[in-house]
C-alpha cells in the first residue's frame, strides 16, 4: 500500500529557512481567511463533511491508471476539492491532507510544510476554482472542459511556484528546475485533468444537486474568476518566458531585492544566516549575543515551569 | 484490513514515548530549523546532530539505527538539487561529456549539494522518530495545545479516522476493476489511455459520493450526541516537570550546535 | 465526587411510566417520498421491544424522529416531555441512538474520545465526563479499550463501543438500528447477552428474527410507513399470515 510520491512534496532541508518562513506566513494568512470565511458562511454540517472529504482526497490520490512505460496518472485533488466544496473549504481540506502526508508519512517536510500547503493546496484550489467558477452559467460540456484546463493549470502553477521557491533557496538552478518541473508536471497535470473531469462528469450525472452547493459562495464568484484567470494568465505567459529567459527572472528578483547585488546567486540571500544588511560588523555580533540571551532565558523559564509542574 | 501499512507508531515503554507529545513536536521542529540554519559544510555540527539522533533513537528503545533504515524517503527529491553541482562557480573538480554538454562539477557546488542532502536526511529522521514514538491522535492533541485552529485539527482527526475506511473502499473498487478487466486470449486488455482515465475518474466520483453520504450519516451521529456546531475537547495531556527540563536541555543543546557550526 | 456511575434511568424518569409516547406521526422526505403515515405507540419504563419490517418500511426514518434529527407532523414525547426545538439538547441526552454502521458512529480517532463526545457536548465538567466514560465502557464490558484506536477494533468490538458512546450520556431510552447485522456468531452472541443485561428501555430495529424471539417480549411490525402489528412477540411470530404478508420469516 503506497501512493506514488509527486515531485512536488518538498522535504525539509531543500528550502532555506527564510523562504520557509515567508511561505508559512503566506499560508497561515490564507488559512486564517479560509477559516473565518467557512465559519461565517457554512453550516455545522461542514465539519464532518470537510473531514470525510479530506479522507476522500487522500484515498482518491491512490487511484491511478496506467499511462505508458510503467508510469501512471493520478490525482492531486486541489482543483477537484475546490470545485465540489467551494474554494475556502477546499483549501482547508487540502491543508489537512498535506499536513497528514507530511506528519504521518514524511511525504514533505515539517518546516517546509507552509510551502507545500501553499503550492499544492492553496494555489491549486484558487486556480482550479477560479477558472471553473467563471463558467458557471455555461453548458455542462463547457464547464467540464474548463474544469480540465483548470485542473491542468492548477498543477502547473503549483509546480512553477515550487521551482521558484527552490531557486530562491539556492537549491536548484533556475534554468534547469523550471523546464524540468514544468515538463514533468505537464504530464502529471494531464492525469489530474482527466481524472478531475471524469469524476466531475460522474457526479454531475448521478448527484447534480451536490454541485449546487457551490452557489452558496456565488457572491464572491466574480472575484474568484478574476483571481483564477489572472494566476492562469501569469503561468501561461510566465512559464515559457521563465524557461527560455531565466536571466529575466533573476533580474526581477534582483530588482526586488531578493538578490544582493554583489552576490552572483540567490542562495546567498542570508549568507551564513547573519542578517545580510548588517554584514560582519559589531552590530551583528551584538545581535548574536542578544539571541543567545533569549535562548538561555527561554531555557531558564522552561526549567522554572518544570519545577512548578507535577513530577 | 490494511491499517498496519499506515501505522508508523511503534508501541514501546520508553523515555521518549512517555514525553508529552507537544514537547516532541517542538523539539522536532527546532531540530529541523537548526539544520536549515547551519551553514554549508558545517561538518562537525552535522555530525553532532547525527549523534543526537542516534542517542534519541536508542533512548526510544527502537535501536540506534531505527530511523536510518527508513530515511531514504526524501532521496528521490535529491534530483532537484543536483543542478547546484554544476551551477555554482568554484574550482572545477570533475568534468564529463554528456551529449553536447560539458558539465563541470565545482568544489563549491559539491559542498552545497552534500550539505542540502545532509540537512534533509537529518531532518527526515527526526520526523520519522516523532511519529514512531507518538500515537497520531496524541500528535493531534499536541497541535491543539500548540494553538493550531480547532477546525484544522478536527479535519485532521477525521482524515486520520476515515483514511483507513476509505482506502479500504478504494481497494475494493480497484479489485472490482481488476476482476472485470478480463480479456479474451490474444486481445489487449482495456481501451486506450483516455478510457482508463475515465474508469479511474468514475472510481473517484463514486468514492466521492460514498464519502459524501457517509459524512451525512456521521453528522447525524454527531447531532444525536449533542453536537450543535461547537466542538469541545478534553485536555488530554499535562506537562510534567520532566517535559520542561527536556525541552530546556534540548534548546540549549541545539543552540550549542549552532555555535559550533559557526566556529 | 457527586458522580452517578449508574447507567439506569435517571430518578426523574421513574415517576412517569411512559418513557416514549408517539402520537400520529407523519413524515415526507423533501423529494415528496412519503415515509411515515400516522405512527402511534408507547413504551413503558424498562420495556424492550423489537421493530421489524421489510427494508423501506420506515423503521430508520421513525428512529431518526425519536431524538429530533428528523421532524415530521405529530407528537413525540420522551419521559413526558414533548419534543420541541427548544428542548432538543435535553431530549438528545435522553435518547441514545445507535446507528447501523459503527464506522459512522465512531468518528473519533480513539475509543475514549468517542465515548466522551456525548457527555462533553452535554456540557458536563471534565471529571464527570471521565467517570461516565469509565462507567459506559464497563457496562459494555470493554473497560480495557479506553485508549485503543477505533480503526483497530473488530466489527463486534466497534458495535459494543458504539453502544457505549450513547450509554455515557445516561439515556432513558436506547434506540438501536440493526445491531446484529454483519456480526459473526460469537460476536452476535456477546451482543445479545449485553442487550439482555442492560437495564434500560430499548427499541431495536432488526431483521434478526431469532434474536427477536430470544430477547424481546414485545414486537412492533412496520410496513409502508405504518405500524401493522404490535403485541407480544410469541403471538406475532405465530401469525404466519402476517409474517408472509410483510416479508418476514418465522425463526
Amino acid at each position: 500500500m503506497h501512493y506514488s510520491p509527486v515531485p512536488m512534496h518538498i522535504p525539509d532541508g531543500f528550502l532555506s529557512l527564510m523562504i520557509s518562513i515567508i511561505c508559512w506566513i503566506a499560508t497561515a494568512s490564507v488559512i486564517g481567511l479560509a477559516i473565518s470565511k467557512t465559519n461565517k458562511s457554512l453550516g455545522e454540517k461542514q465539519i464532518p463533511l470537510m473531514g470525510v472529504m479530506a479522507a476522500f482526497i487522500f484515498a482518491a490520490q491512490m487511484i491511478n491508471f496506467p499511462v505508458a512505460g510503467g508510469t501512471s496518472g493520478h490525482l492531486l485533488g486541489g482543483a477537484l476539492a475546490a470545485i465540489v466544496l467551494g474554494p475556502w473549504a477546499g483549501m482547508l481540506v487540502m491543508t489537512a491532507v498535506i499536513a497528514v502526508q507530511g506528519l504521518l508519512f514524511q511525504d514533505g517536510g515539517l518546516v517546509v510544510m507552509g510551502a507545500n500547503i501553499l503550492n499544492m493546496g492553496l494555489v491549486t484550489a484558487a486556480v482550479g476554482y477560479g477558472l471553473y467558477r467563471a463558467t458557471s452559467s455555461q453548458s455542462k460540456s463547457v464547464r467540464l472542459a474548463v474544469a480540465g484546463v483548470a485542473a491542468w493549470l492548477s498543477v502547473m502553477t503549483g509546480a512553477l511556484l515550487t521551482s521558484v521557491e527552490l531557486w530562491l533557496s539556492g537549491t536548484s538552478d533556475l534554468q534547469i528546475v523550471i523546464p524540468a518541473m514544468l515538463g514533468v508536471h505537464a504530464l502529471i497535470g494531464l492525469g489530474e485533468a482527466l481524472i478531475t473531469v471524469s469524476a466531475l462528469a460522474f457526479i454531475m450525472q448521478t448527484r447534480p444537486d451536490l454541485l449546487g452547493g457551490e452557489s452558496e459562495s456565488a457572491k464572491g464568484s466574480q472575484t474568484w474568476a478574476y483571481v483564477g484567470a489572472l494566476i492562469a494568465i501569469i503561468v501561461v505567459l510566465f512559464s515559457p518566458l521563465a524557461s527560455s529567459d531565466p536571466d529575466g527572472l533573476e533580474r526581477v528578483a534582483m530588482n526586488m531585492g531578493f538578490i544582493n547585488a554583489g552576490q552572483s546567486a540567490p542562495y546567498s540571500i542570508i549568507p551564513d544566516y547573519t542578517l545580510p544588511f548588517l554584514g560582519e560588523t559589531a552590530i551583528s555580533t551584538i545581535l548574536a549575543g542578544i539571541i543567545g540571551v533569549i535562548v538561555v532565558g527561554a531555557a531558564i523559564m522552561l526549567i522554572g515551569r518544570g519545577m512548578k509542574a507535577k513530577a | 484490513m490494511h491499517f498496519d501499512a499506515f501505522d508508523r507508531y511503534h508501541e514501546k515503554q520508553s523515555f521518549i514515548h512517555h514525553l508529552d507529545p507537544r514537547v516532541k513536536v517542538v523539539i522536532t521542529v527546532i531540530f529541523i530549523i537548526s539544520n536549515a540554519l547551519l551553514p554549508d559544510g558545517a561538518w562537525l555540527a552535522f555530525g553532532l546532530g547525527w549523534v543526537f539522533l542516534l542517542f534519541t533513537n536508542s533512548l526510544s528503545g527502537l535501536g540506534p539505527g531505527y530511523t536510518l533504515k527508513r530515511s531514504l524517503v526524501a532521496l528521490p527529491f535529491a534530483l532537484i538539487a543536483i543542478t547546484v553541482l554544476f551551477s555554482i562557480p568554484g574550482k572545477p573538480i570533475f568534468s564529463f561529456h554528456l551529449f553536447m554538454w560539458n558539465p563541470v562539477i565545482t568544489d563549491a557546488g559539491l559542498l552545497r549539494f552534500v550539505s542540502i542532502l545532509i540537512r534533509s536526511w537529518l531532518s527526515v529522521q527526526m520526523a520519522i522518530l516523532l511519529v514512531a514514538t507518538t500515537r497520531f491522535p496524541d500528535l493531534i492533541h499536541a497541535l491543539e495545545h500548540l494553538r493550531v485552529p480547532a477546525i484544522l485539527t478536527t479535519i485532521i482527526a477525521f482524515l486520520y479516522r476515515y483514511l483507513f475506511v476509505l482506502t479500504d473502499e478504494v481497494f475494493r473498487l480497484i479489485r472490482a476493476r481488476e476482476s472485470r478487466s478480463a480479456a479474451a486470449p490474444g486481445k489487449k486488455v482495456g481501451g486506450g489511455v483516455l478510457w482508463r482515465a475515465k474508469v479511474a475518474g468514475n472510481m473517484a466520483g463514486q468514492l466521492f459520493l460514498r464519502s459524501y453520504e457517509r459524512s451525512d450519516r456521521i453528522y447525524q451521529a454527531m447531532v444525536a450526541r449533542g453536537y450543535t456546531g461547537h466542538l469541545y475537547t478534553l485536555n488530554a495531556h499535562e506537562m510534567k516537570s520532566r517535559d520542561y527540563y527536556v525541552t530546556a536541555f534540548v534548546i540549549l543543546l541545539i543552540f550549542t550546535l549552532q555555535v559550533i557550526g559557526r566556529l | 465526587m457527586p458522580v452517578s456511575h449508574s447507567i439506569s434511568p435517571s430518578p426523574a424518569m421513574i415517576h412517569t411510566t411512559d418513557v416514549l409516547c408517539v402520537r400520529d406521526l407523519h413524515f415526507s422526505y423533501p423529494d415528496g417520498h412519503s415515509a411515515l403515515h400516522g405512527i402511534s405507540f408507547k413504551m413503558n419504563n424498562g420495556e424492550k421491544a423489537a421493530l421489524v419490517g421489510p427494508n423501506g418500511a420506515g423503521k430508520s426514518t421513525l428512529m431518526l424522529h425519536l431524538n429530533g434529527i428528523l421532524g415530521g407532523h405529530g407528537e413525540v414525547e420522551i419521559g413526558g416531555k414533548r419534543l420541541t426545538r427548544d428542548n432538543l439538547p435535553a431530549i438528545r441526552a435522553m435518547v441514545g441512538l445507535v446507528f447501523q454502521n459503527p464506522d459512522d458512529q465512531l468518528f473519533s480517532p480513539t475509543v475514549f474520545e468517542d465515548v466522551a463526545f456525548g457527555p462533553l457536548h452535554m456540557g458536563l465538567p471534565e471529571e464527570d465526563v471521565r467517570a461516565r466514560v469509565e462507567a459506559a465502557l464497563e457496562a459494555v464490558r470493554m473497560s480495557g479499550y479506553r485508549d485503543r484506536l477505533s480503526h483497530h477494533l473488530s466489527v463486534g468490538e466497534k458495535k459494543r463501543i458504539a453502544i457505549a458512546t450513547v450509554l455515557s450520556m445516561n439515556p432513558s431510552l436506547l434506540v438501536l438500528d440493526e445491531p446484529s447485522a454483519g456480526l459473526d456468531p460469537r460476536a452476535r452472541r456477546t451482543l445479545i447477552n449485553l442487550l439482555r443485561e442492560l437495564p434500560i428501555t430499548m427499541l431495536v430495529s432488526t431483521h434478526d428474527m431469532t434474536m427477536v424471539k430470544e430477547l424481546f417480549p414485545r414486537t412492533i411490525v412496520m410496513d409502508e410507513g405504518k405500524i401493522v402489528a404490535d403485541g407480544p412477540t410469541p403471538e406475532i411470530l405465530d401469525d404466519e399470515k402476517l409474517l408472509t404478508e410483510h416479508g418476514l420469516e418465522k425463526p
